[in-house]
């Protein structure tokens, strides 16, 4: 029980929130206090009700039950008027989202100022504006061109501005959704710099995460969300990246291993494959994958790898060299011929290669597989035997949604990969073709993305795992192979490699290159 | 060739081009602020009309000219606020919704009309608005006779482009116009209305656009008759996407229009009697779509232009 004497430092109190969207339930009976100067890492998987509890806080979504209480001047802790966004900011909640709330077409200066005046104005007060936001930029270091259109700042100032828009209100809570998700780690530690400046200067500070790292360099205490519900409270001083990890996934961390494994016979073979020119080009790569092992292409993107997965994909044809699977020539058959041919596509832009998103979970389960007489008689779709093969599915694959009848779009990263890899991997393809699996997404879904793999593997099937991340890639490759500028090296064993060679190729020193 | 240019040096066609752009500034006004709030306004035929019938009507039935005007505006905010429930919060197409209020606007228009007077052959027509000499400007050799010997409805419109202009790019609420045609999160995240906002400036700029019919009946001409907007409204559509939805760019847009029928129609007199008169009346249209080719394909689109926003939307 919290004594009165705490209970002053108190500025905010979310008491009770639950919250569901449909079937779902995305917040159940979540309290949480936050202190003054204070800042209060919300740590969970994607999915697990981050954001949908500070879109309450800030009065986007109404909760179904319980209340937000602030501090309103310290005259004690008040209810805040539920779904107003005008009400959080009267009463000095910020937020930034993770997808800015920003107008382009206006500068800088006057997206800080919207809404801060009355509407109904003869004249809109620039000057002293200018004047204290001047002050606040150089007390918090958040410089930004104030007459710059927003269309012309980098993410990082567009961050920025939003962050001012919230000072500039005198706001005292401060919530970051995703920060870091899109800046440069350069960036990211700017940013934190930052925030420990403004939480020194008595403001208290939310952020949203699931990088464990993150949390654990700058926050005070960590709040840990899982399945929509308050799984631990605690100071970060108490936590390891192990025990952080344990409480966000839900269950011990089992590092994905490898075994010995056992490669079998070419499944299939690139012969001096070149296509295009310019960044994206290849040259002359030759590539062999056999059955029942896991081949890693390293390289920084943007070496060719988005293309390399083109042409093997059937989606760019090369303009010379040859395809073949196994043993027989494929080098013009078109994607559809690819597919049926036994490969499954895992895409590097999950959002928009992967799914379409207005449509349904059990469409977007069956895309690649209409044609087949399980999905469709004389032309008409059979949408029950989709929606039964979706429902088995979803729960095989621990899909987070509201049922296989909701629009793709509304799932989260991790859970549109996993629609993604039931899709291409039910059907037992011969081929995997992953590229950038584990992008973007959380632990959990990291290692989920990580096992499929070595099932598939284990299966017989020949993976080929395009990434940039190196622990991923030694991890689960049996041999690795580094592209830089469209030369693909020859694939060698991963124990005979280390992260210093692979790193130095991927910069485009030593090793030799492929003949 | 000589015809050409006595044509263009004559003040009279430039009287008659800025007569003709008034309507039409009127339109491009209102369609320009309605869509730079996201909105796309369709409806902008229909209060035309509903706008030069209100206003005669009104003018007929014994109010002022001035309270004519008033009325006009007043049918167009009635058909404006239509067509924002049915676009803003409840989100439906604006496309449909445009081309519905169009059709109710003009058949009600035309109803009315026809209920007022079942059995007249030629319309009745009023007192309508006369020239203003504005002093010492309209003595002014040429400019005088071309810009200042004109109804008070377009110098009211004239204003409104600097009024329009001033308002977006000066004033708090121009900020939030601007920003919730652009995204409207923007203007939520700062704790304003996105719904209030929007449906304000649709029913604003509806009231501006039906000015532009009432300008027909009530300085143009002296009475109201079916058919009279023939496509001004379209045109101010079109005008607008031309101007890249800049109130002065918007000005110009509509003198230019302005300036091809009132050429065309001088240069009939001229040549007319061996060319077929429609080529000379498809003239400005033409000239509208190639000018849309050479401008649109570089104009700066607000962002949220026919985009829904629906609070709490995941």
């Amino acid at each position: 029980m919290t004594g009165p004497t705490q209970e002053a430092d108190i500025v905010l109190r979310l008491d009770g929130i639950t919250k569901r969207f449909g079937m779902l339930t995305a917040n159940g009976d979540v309290s949480l206090d936050l202190k003054q100067g204070e800042i209060l890492a919300l740590l969970g998987e994607n999915g697990a009700g981050k954001t949908t509890l500070m879109n309450i806080l800030f009065g986007h979504y109404v909760a179904d039950e319980g209340k937000v209480l602030v501090n309103q001047s310290g005259t004690g802790l008040s209810e805040l008027e539920p779904g107003s966004p005008h009400a959080a900011l009267e009463s000095g909640i910020g937020m930034v989202h993770q997808h800015f709330t920003l107008a382009e077409n206006l500068s800088a200066l006057d997206n800080i100022i919207l809404g801060t005046e009355k509407l109904i104005s003869l004249t809109s007060a620039r000057a002293p504006a200018r004047k204290k936001l001047a002050e606040l930029i150089t007390r918090s270091g958040l410089d930004v061109p104030l007459d710059a259109r927003i269309s012309q700042l980098s993410v990082g100032e567009k961050q920025r501005v939003e962050i001012l828009k919230a000072l500039y209100r005198d706001a005292r809570v401060l919530v970051l959704d995703e920060p870091t998700a899109v800046l440069t780690p350069q960036e990211s530690d700017t940013l934190f710099a930052t925030l420990k400046k403004l939480s020194a200067d008595g403001l208290a500070i939310i952020f949203i995460s699931h990088k464990l790292a993150e949390v654990m360099a700058s926050s005070h205490r960590v709040a840990v969300l899982r399945g929509g519900r308050k799984v631990a409270d605690l100071p970060t001083a108490e936590c390891d990246l192990r025990k952080l990890a344990e409480l966000m996934v839900g269950h011990e961390i089992v590092e994905t291993v490898r075994d010995a494994g056992s490669p079998g016979a070419p499944l299939l073979a690139l012969q001096n494959i070149s296509v295009g020119d310019g960044r994206d080009a290849l040259h002359q790569v030759d590539l062999v994958l056999h059955s029942g092992e896991i081949l890693g292409i390293a390289g920084v993107s943007g070496n060719g790898q988005t293309t390399l997965a083109r042409v093997i994909s059937g989606l760019e044809p090369p303009a010379s060299g040859t395809i073949s699977m196994e043993g027989d020539d494929r080098t013009d058959a078109n994607a559809r011929a690819v597919i049926d041919n036994g490969l499954a596509r895992i895409p590097e832009d999950r959002h928009r290669d992967g799914i379409v998103g207005p449509m349904s979970v059990s469409e977007n389960l069956a895309i690649e597989s209409i044609r087949k007489p399980e999905n469709q008689r004389f032309g008409l779709l059979r949408f029950s035997a989709m929606r039964e093969k979706a429902r088995n599915l979803i729960k095989a694959y621990d899909i987070r949604c509201q049922g296989e009848d909701s629009p793709a779009r509304l799932l989260s990263g991790g859970n549109i990969q996993k629609i993604v890899l039931a899709r291409t991997l039910d059907p037992e393809p011969k081929v995997v073709l992953a590229a950038q699996p584990s992008r973007g997404l959380d632990v959990g879904a990291t290692s989920d993305v990580h096992k499929r793999l070595l099932v598939a593997r284990a299966r017989g099937a020949g993976v080929i795992l395009i990434s940039e991340d190196l622990d991923e890639l030694m991890r689960l490759s049996d041999r690795i192979a580094v592209i830089h500028r469209g030369h693909l090296s020859s694939a060698e064993e991963t124990e005979t490699l280390d992260r210093g060679t692979l790193g130095l190729r991927m910069a485009g020193q030593g090793g030799e290159q492929a003949a | 060739m000589i015809e050409i240019f006595e044509i263009l040096l004559s003040a009279n066609f430039w009287a008659a081009a800025l007569r003709i752009a008034t309507p039409l500034i009127f339109g491009v006004i209102g369609a320009l602020i309605c869509e730079r709030a996201g909105v796309l306004n369709l409806g902008i035929e229909g209060i035309f009309t509903a706008g030069a019938m209100a206003g005669w009507m009104a003018v007929w039935l014994g109010a002022g000219l001035w309270g004519g005007v008033l009325v006009a505006a007043f049918a167009g905010a009635f058909f404006g606020l239509i067509h924002a429930i049915l676009t803003v919060p409840l989100g439906l197409s604006q496309h449909v919704s445009g081309i519905g209020v169009t059709l109710f606007a003009t058949s009600l228009s035309y109803f009315i009309y026809r209920t007022a007077l079942p059995d007249v052959s030629s319309p009745p027509r009023i007192e309508a608005f006369q020239p203003l000499d504005i002093p010492v400007l309209s003595e002014l050799p040429f400019i005088g006779p071309a810009l200042f010997q004109q109804t008070p409805l377009t110098f009211l419109a004239l204003f409104l482009v600097l009024a329009t202009a001033y308002l977006l790019y000066r004033t708090p609420l121009g900020l939030a116009i601007q920003a919730v045609g652009d995204n409207p999160s923007a203007v939520e995240s700062q704790g304003l209305s996105v719904y209030a906002v929007r449906m304000g400036t649709v029913v604003a700029g509806s009231a501006v656009m039906a000015l532009g019919g009432a300008f027909l009946t009530m300085s143009a001409f002296d009475a109201f008759f079916f058919g009279m907007v023939n496509g001004r409204g379209w045109i101010c559509i079109a005008l607008t996407v031309f101007a890249s939805w800049r109130p002065g760019k918007a000005l110009i847009g509509a003198l230019l229009f302005g300036a091809f029928d009132a050429f065309q129609v001088r240069l009939q007199t001229e040549v007319g009697s061996f060319i077929p008169g429609q080529l000379f009346l498809m003239m400005p249209y033409i000239l509208s779509i190639a000018a849309l080719i050479f401008v649109a394909r570089r104009a700066d689109y607000p962002r949220a232009l026919l985009v829904p926003y629906f609070r709490g939307q995941r």
